[in-house]
């Protein structure tokens, strides 16, 4: 059987922690299971979930687990600030509400038959993964891939064993670059978007899912289009403060659309005109 | 000159000679030469003198910074199509970093005091060897900006 959060978009449904796991100093993995039973939390790779911490304030975090793992619901999560910090400082057993799954997914279909370039930064790997766990489960359907990753350090680098399995499979291309290392790092240091101008792909028919700070996708974009990558094959995850998550309060809107509905995942061209005007 | 011929097709592929005439491939690999470096070695240690630029072939090379009682910051790695070194055009003509092979790692360098004599009686080489390093600077100068944004920290 396949359960979302609530009937009701409105109402949180309280799902129990039942791991939490240290990723970063400042960033952790919890997973999830909804006290009143069900089977997988159904959802598609690039969707959000509101979490609830009672008593504090509800947040936006997308999906960081597998889609085709009936498994526990995963989040993974940078403490910033307030609902953040108290859900980093909740353990297992503790109860929070969660709402979902909302919003727009990559648009895996449409890859299909074409090289698929995943460019990503700091925690932006997250909402990442399980469109990487998609595209490996029907590996297939698909060119090549690849999965460029920039973080800031060495310690930084999320998700760091997966990366390694990943790169050491021979049916994709994992490369990661850190803004800054001490000479005990062995691997890149420079910006990623040097790993775009250097990876190896189609740029006339690759499509491109880009995630993670807002600076960073703008210098991607950039460099994929440099690299010959056209607008309509470029995907990104966007981020804006939420309320409802559901089309009704007009707080995440921005032009004619909303982050909550009409994205987080918008086609670069239909966002472009706006897109460095949403620069903070 | 059987060396020569093979420095000339080497420059010829590389990137950063794309677009030279015959003549020109000739003049600069005649101030060309091979290097081969094993991982740990030092290309350049910086305040040495910096009389020669490196196109890297096969790799990875460290920028890196020195610190006391620390492991050595690295600013940035290099590799395969990539050129450093461009201390031998601006006073004092000193490695302003250590540049350490990561890998083992094969170079061509080009010896500057060889290039300055062949500038000074053609021009047109000289501003064919700048019209290619102007980008190679830019990049790095627009990479290093980008890093100073430190686009991955939280925008608090
Ligand atoms: C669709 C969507 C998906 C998201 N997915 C994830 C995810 O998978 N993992 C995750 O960690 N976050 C994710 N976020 C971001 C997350 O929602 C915010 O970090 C969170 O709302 C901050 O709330 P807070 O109460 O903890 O911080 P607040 O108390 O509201 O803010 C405290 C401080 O943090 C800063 N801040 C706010 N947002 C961010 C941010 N995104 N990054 C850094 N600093 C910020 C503010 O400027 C403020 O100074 C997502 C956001 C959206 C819209
Ligand atoms: S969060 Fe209410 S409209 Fe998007």
């Amino acid at each position: 059987m396949s359960v979302t959060a609530a009937a009701d978009p409105m109402l949180p449904e309280p799902f129990g922690i039942l791991r939490k796991r240290r990723e970063l100093s400042d960033t952790f993995t919890l997973e999830l299971s909804p006290l009143h039973g069900g089977g997988t939390f159904a959802f598609r790779p690039g969707q959000f979930n509101m979490l609830y911490v009672f008593g504090v304030g509800e947040i936006p975090i997308s999906i960081s687990g597998d889609p085709e793992d009936d498994g526990p619901l995963v989040h993974t999560i940078r403490a910033v600030g307030t609902v953040s910090g108290a859900l980093r400082d909740m353990e297992a057993g503790d109860v929070i509400g969660v709402r979902g799954p909302f919003g727009s997914a990559w648009p895996v279909e449409e890859a299909e038959g074409r090289d698929v370039v995943l460019v990503t930064g700091g925690v932006g790997l997250a909402p990442m993964r399980p469109v990487i766990h998609h595209l490996l489960a029907h590996r297939q359907r698909y060119g090549k891939l690849l999965i460029l990753y920039g973080a800031r350090t060495p310690e930084d680098v999320l998700f760091r064993k997966q990366l390694e399995q990943w790169r050491s499979r021979f049916d994709m291309f994992v490369d990661v670059t850190v803004d800054r290392a001490t000479g005990k790092w062995r691997g890149r240091v420079g910006v990623v978007t040097k790993l775009i101008a250097r990876a190896g792909f189609d740029p006339h028919d690759a499509a491109a899912f880009v995630c993670g700070p807002e600076v960073m996708m703008r210098f991607s974009v950039q460099a994929l289009n440099e690299r010959g990558v056209a607008d309509e094959r470029i995907h990104l995850s966007m981020e804006r403060n939420m309320k409802c998550a559901v089309g009704f309060c007009g707080h995440c809107q921005f032009g004619g659309q909303f982050v909550c509905k009409d994205g987080p995942v918008f086609r670069f061209d239909a966002i472009r005109d706006i897109f460095s005007v949403w620069e903070v | 000159m059987v060396r020569i011929e093979g420095l000339e097709r080497i420059l010829r592929e590389h990137p950063f000679f794309e677009g030279l005439s015959a003549d020109y491939q000739d003049l600069f690999a005649g101030c060309a030469a091979n290097e081969r470096f094993e991982a740990g070695g030092f290309v350049g240690r910086e305040g040495e003198p910096a009389n020669k630029f490196y196109l890297v072939r096969h790799g990875i090379v460290a920028l890196e910074y020195a610190v006391p009682a620390r492991p050595p910051l690295v600013l940035e790695t290099l590799e395969e199509g990539d050129v450093f070194g461009w201390s031998w055009m601006v006073p004092p003509h000193t490695w302003a970093f250590d540049v350490r092979a990561m890998t083992l790692v094969r170079l061509i360098s080009l010896d500057a005091e060889c290039l300055r004599g062949k500038f000074e009686s053609d021009h047109r080489l000289g501003y064919e060897l700048f019209r290619r390093f102007v980008p190679v600077v830019a990049k790095r100068l627009a990479a290093a900006r980008m890093r100073l944004l430190d686009m991955y920290d939280s925008p608090k």
